[in-house]
């Protein structure tokens, strides 16, 4: 797998993360918040997430729709949809998963090595 | 399932492009001018906030570029923008493209119209609801020697099957034959289907008008009944709604129309009218058994458990009802009496799959070979095209992405070569529907249908793979920038025509193999032409038949007075030179069926049945009027028709096969059926009739007189043939004129008798050999077919080695050489490469041929005749296709052919 298909996967797990816990928000708005808790991932390139929206949107995660921003200006605004939720949901408690496995692997090995 | 959404989301933005990429456009501006406004905030200066904000989105043109991939599907653009630029360089060169669309609209066409048959009669289910639970139900009875086929149902079957099964939802029997409507219009004879309750229950299909026959129209005694089938309703009564509750006058008696069949409604034969069968139940024995049973199994039975429960229900039905009278008890207990039920498909297809599926892979071998033609035009198309894909390869095109240039550019020739076939496909159809022999099963159901789409496209693609990828192999490779170094004609190494020699060698042994199929079909048919049939000049006999009514059928003597009235006035006909009477005439056994025949001279093993033999009552002048030789003995006289003499004329087959010879059997004595019928004795033995069909061997015949005093079949009063068929030998046969003139002379004794099955001699001759002239038209297309492309596939590559030698030759004649010598060069390699085909040809044929014995007749699989000539022809054929090319280019001035660069 390459490096770019695995940012791309946790950077759509952040956007859902990020409608989930703020609820509809334009592309800016999701921006600025992945880039606050991430630090660095977004800072480089705020335009990689444009595809990324794009494609949830194709496979029904996220729904989006035309709306006033905050200064009164057209947005599109981006709401998750009930299947999203789900995908959330599975792919959430997929990830703390992983992350656990990993965790007690690295903690296993640093006591062998004991 | 996500991947599917996504794919179809994409396929539908592709439509909406232009609208999409503006919105796009917006929500980046809208993106940027929220970060400038924020950078604002933040104390930047705006033309800073507005760079610092640009330069965190990134690369908005790579973000498009990204985003535009993600939203549509890039590579069917590429396939739609490579299928223009094909289109486009096929439209350039029209010659090259007619070529090759037609050679494989003729293969794809043909193959297309053999499968959508194939589709409609074998593969489509029958058109009745969930038609897999159907079955038709036969016996076998191993104790009948000579019963030609199986044996059906009894009526008491019906009841004891009815009653006494655990694995049938439906039960019912059904039988076909003609009755007469009188009092509509002219009197007629419609198809009628008889059936009992249950039949139409079992097939399931819902009538257009009115009701079912239920189980009170089966009663004896109940008010008759009637029912009318769409195309019969059509034509008679013009679709007249109110016809339900009319009553018809159907064999003398009234009855009340109760429904009308809906249009799709399909049966055997094609039925006009349906009638409810109705058995006397008291009056029942074992036999008969010329009714057809059908019924409906429970869902999950299989077959075998089906049959296993017949095999139960039989040893009920045997004790249960009486022996049919003057029957022997003994010999019945000897039938032995098996079911064999089997799919009611396999019933209505019978085996006509072999034709259909050698007819098959006939027109795929033709494809195969249209294939190879278009292949070898494509070779020569792309060694055109070598320097520009060379120069196109140096400037960095991929040999994959030339590769799939050169790929959709065949595949879409294929399709378009397909499209073009499925017309030719449909129109072939719509003739053959409107033409086809009656013998050919489901006929009216024969169409295309989506799978048949389905079919042609992927034949066309396929096809167009497969002529597509020589070319590839050979000139997209990564060797492709090599012909770049070539700038110069030089004489072309053996290498380079190694693929098109091999397409050739493989299209002349695909033609053997074609050609070689189609000869035995003709040889076949020139066999079955040449079989002695037991009848003479059949275009000169009009058959006709007609029916004395019920009513006086009662009084042989005066049936048989009447017939022979009707023969008399037949005779006075003007240009006829003879007229016969029978039961029925050749070729028409399945108007009647045969009987055991005891002979008095021969014992049969305790409680045996003899061999079933065909029976015929005729009149005298049948053998005269159809031609048939008297070998021995005499004709019937009316004197021994009319003082009842106890006689009978046999064939001279079954003369032979129990007294050795003609002359023996005069003087013996035989009879039908058992005791209840008289000795009869044999003044006559003729020639022996092909009744079943030339290709078949012809049955053992037992003539009776068709007027007799005591009868099995008969009443008190004796038996005549009541409804019987005249045959007149004319030389104005198949007229209108004679026709309407033998209706006239017939209505002229009574006015309301039915004239029915009008046909000639000819006709039922032609039918018989329907499926083998049918196979012969098909293979000798497909071999004729095969023969031109295989000759335009020698001729193209001798013409083309020769055009890229026109150099050498120059060089050679200037120096010398004969032209004598350099022609037998270059027909010497045609020859090679025919005879190495035909070599190849020959052993597949020997292998492929073998599919169709069961076809032939009168010839082997591997008949040395057919084989020689077909090869002689395609070596003649190949010798000169390449003379022809090589004379020409030795014949052109050698200074013209070396200045040619």
């Amino acid at each position: 797998m390459k490096d770019t298909d695995v940012r791309q996967g946790t950077l759509a797990l952040m956007v859902l993360k990020t409608l989930d816990v703020l609820g509809p928000l334009h592309g800016y708005g999701i921006a600025r918040r992945v880039e606050q808790i991430s630090g660095d991932l977004l800072t480089v390139n705020q335009g990689t997430l444009y595809p990324v929206l794009l494609k949830l949107e194709q496979e029904g995660s996220i729904a989006s729709a035309w709306g006033a921003s905050e200064n009164n200006r057209k947005a599109r605004f981006y709401r998750l949809t009930r299947q999203g939720r789900k995908q959330l949901q599975a792919e959430a408690r997929s990830w703390e998963q992983t992350a656990a496995i990993i965790e007690r692997f690295f903690a296993a090995k640093a006591q062998d090595l004991k | 399932m996500k991947a599917l959404r996504r794919f179809f989301r994409r396929l539908m933005s592709w439509a909406t492009s232009a609208r999409d990429e503006e919105f796009l456009r917006a929500e980046i501006d809208e993106h940027i001018a929220m970060q400038t406004a924020e950078n604002l905030r933040g104390g930047l200066s705006p033309i800073e906030a507005r760079r610092q904000a640009l330069l965190k989105f990134g690369n908005v043109e790579a973000v498009k570029e990204i985003y535009r991939d993600e939203r549509r599907l890039p590579f069917m653009e590429t396939l739609a923008g490579d299928t223009r630029h094909a289109l486009r360089r096929l439209r350039k060169t029209p010659t090259f493209t007619a070529a090759a669309i037609l050679t494989l609209a003729l293969g794809i066409g043909g193959t297309t119209a053999i499968f959508a048959v194939i589709d409609s009669i074998l593969i489509k289910p029958l058109p009745y609801p969930r038609a897999e639970d159907l079955v038709s139900v036969w016996h076998t009875a191993s104790g009948l020697p000579g019963l030609p086929g199986s044996l059906g149902c009894s009526p008491s079957m019906y009841f004891t099957y009815r009653e006494e099964n655990r694995i049938f939802q439906q039960f019912g029997v059904w039988s076909l034959g003609g009755t007469s409507i009188t009092g509509v219009a002219e009197p007629e004879m419609p198809r009628a289907l008889f059936v009992t309750y249950g039949v139409l229950d079992t097939l399931g299909v819902k009538p257009l008008l009115g009701r079912w026959f239920s189980q009170a129209d089966d009663a004896p005694g109940s008010p008759e009944t009637a029912m009318l089938t769409y195309g019969y309703w059509q034509r008679r009564f013009a679709g007249d709604p109110s016809i339900v509750g009319r009553t018809l006058t159907i064999d003398s008696s009234p009855r009340t129309v109760i429904g009308v069949m809906p249009e799709e409604f399909r049966f055997e034969r094609d039925p006009e009218l349906i009638l409810p069968s109705r058995f006397e139940r008291s009056t029942l024995s074992l036999g008969p058994f010329g009714y057809q049973g059908i019924a409906r199994l429970k869902p999950g039975f299989s077959i075998e458990r089906a049959n296993d429960d017949v095999t139960r229900m039989l040893g009920i039905w045997s004790n249960a009802w009486p022996m049919p009278p003057g029957m022997d008890a003994t010999p019945f207990q000897n039938v032995r009496l098996v079911p064999r039920l089997q799919p009611l498909k396999q019933d209505i297809v019978g085996d006509i799959g072999t034709v259909l599926w050698v007819v098959m892979v006939t027109l795929g071998l033709v494809l195969l070979i249209a294939c190879a033609n278009v292949a070898n035009l494509l070779l020569v198309r792309a060694e055109s095209r070598q320097q520009e894909l060379a120069i196109r390869a140096a400037l960095g095109a991929g040999w994959g992405r030339i590769a799939r240039e050169m790929l959709v550019e065949s595949i879409t020739l294929g399709v378009l070569g397909g499209t073009l076939g499925l017309g030719l496909a449909y129109a072939a159809l719509r003739i053959l529907v409107a033409n086809g022999p009656d013998t050919l099963p489901r006929l009216r159901e024969i169409g295309i249908d989506p799978l048949v789409l389905v079919f042609a496209f992927g034949v066309s693609v396929l096809s167009g793979v497969l002529f597509g990828v020589m070319p590839i192999v050979k000139y997209a490779g990564p060797r492709v920038a090599t012909a770049l170094r070539g700038g110069r004609t030089f004489s072309p190494d053996r290498e380079r025509h190694r693929t098109r020699h091999i397409l050739v060698v493989v299209q002349v042994a695909l033609a053997l193999v074609l050609l070689v199929g189609s000869g035995l079909m003709i040889r076949t048919f020139q066999q079955l032409r040449s079989v002695q049939p037991g009848f003479t000049h059949p275009e000169e006999i009009q058959i006709l038949h007609s029916m004395i009514p019920e009513a006086i059928a009662q009084e042989p003597d005066r049936v048989m007075r009447m017939q022979n009235e009707i023969l008399d006035r037949l005779a006075a006909l003007p240009g006829v030179t003879s007229v016969g009477f029978g039961s029925a005439a050749p070729l028409e056994s399945f108007l009647g069926g045969g009987n055991p025949v005891y002979a008095e001279d021969k014992t049969f093993a305790q409680g045996q049945f003899p061999p079933v033999r065909q029976i015929r009552r005729i009149a005298p002048g049948f053998f005269k009027t159809m031609g048939t030789r008297v070998v021995a003995g005499r004709d019937f006289t009316w004197t021994d028709l009319y003082d009842k003499r106890r006689v009978a004329i046999v064939s001279e087959n079954l003369a032979r096969e129990w007294w050795g010879e003609p002359r023996a059997a005069l003087g013996k004595r035989i009879r039908e059926a058992g005791p209840a019928d008289p000795w009869r004795e044999i003044i006559g033995v003729v020639e022996n009739v092909y009744d079943n069909g030339v290709q078949v061997k012809p049955p053992e015949f037992a003539y009776w007189p068709a007027l007799m005093d005591r009868y099995i079949w008969g009443g008190e009063n004796g038996f005549a043939v009541g409804a019987g068929m005249f045959a007149i030998r004319s030389n104005r046969t198949g007229t209108e004129r004679l026709l309407t003139e033998a209706r006239q002379a017939i209505w002229s004794m009574n006015g309301r008798q039915p004239v029915f099955l009008v046909t000639t001699l000819k006709t039922l001759y032609d039918q018989s050999m329907a499926r083998t002239s049918f196979t012969v038209v098909m293979l000798g297309l497909a071999g004729g077919m095969a023969l031109v492309l295989g000759i335009v596939g020698i001729y193209g590559v001798i013409a083309y080695v020769l055009s890229q030698r026109t150099r050498e030759i120059g060089i050679r004649t200037a120096l010398g050489a004969q032209p004598a010598e350099l022609l037998r060069t270059f027909v010497r390699h045609g020859l090679v490469l025919t005879g190495v085909g035909a070599a190849l040809g020959l052993v597949a044929a020997a292998g492929l041929t073998r599919l169709m014995s069961s076809l032939l007749f009168g010839v082997t699989a591997l008949d040395p005749v057919t084989y020689m000539a077909v090869s002689a022809l395609l070596i003649g054929a190949g010798v000169l296709a390449s003379y022809l090319p090589a004379r020409r280019a030795i014949a052109a001035d050698p200074v013209q052919a070396l200045r040619a660069e």
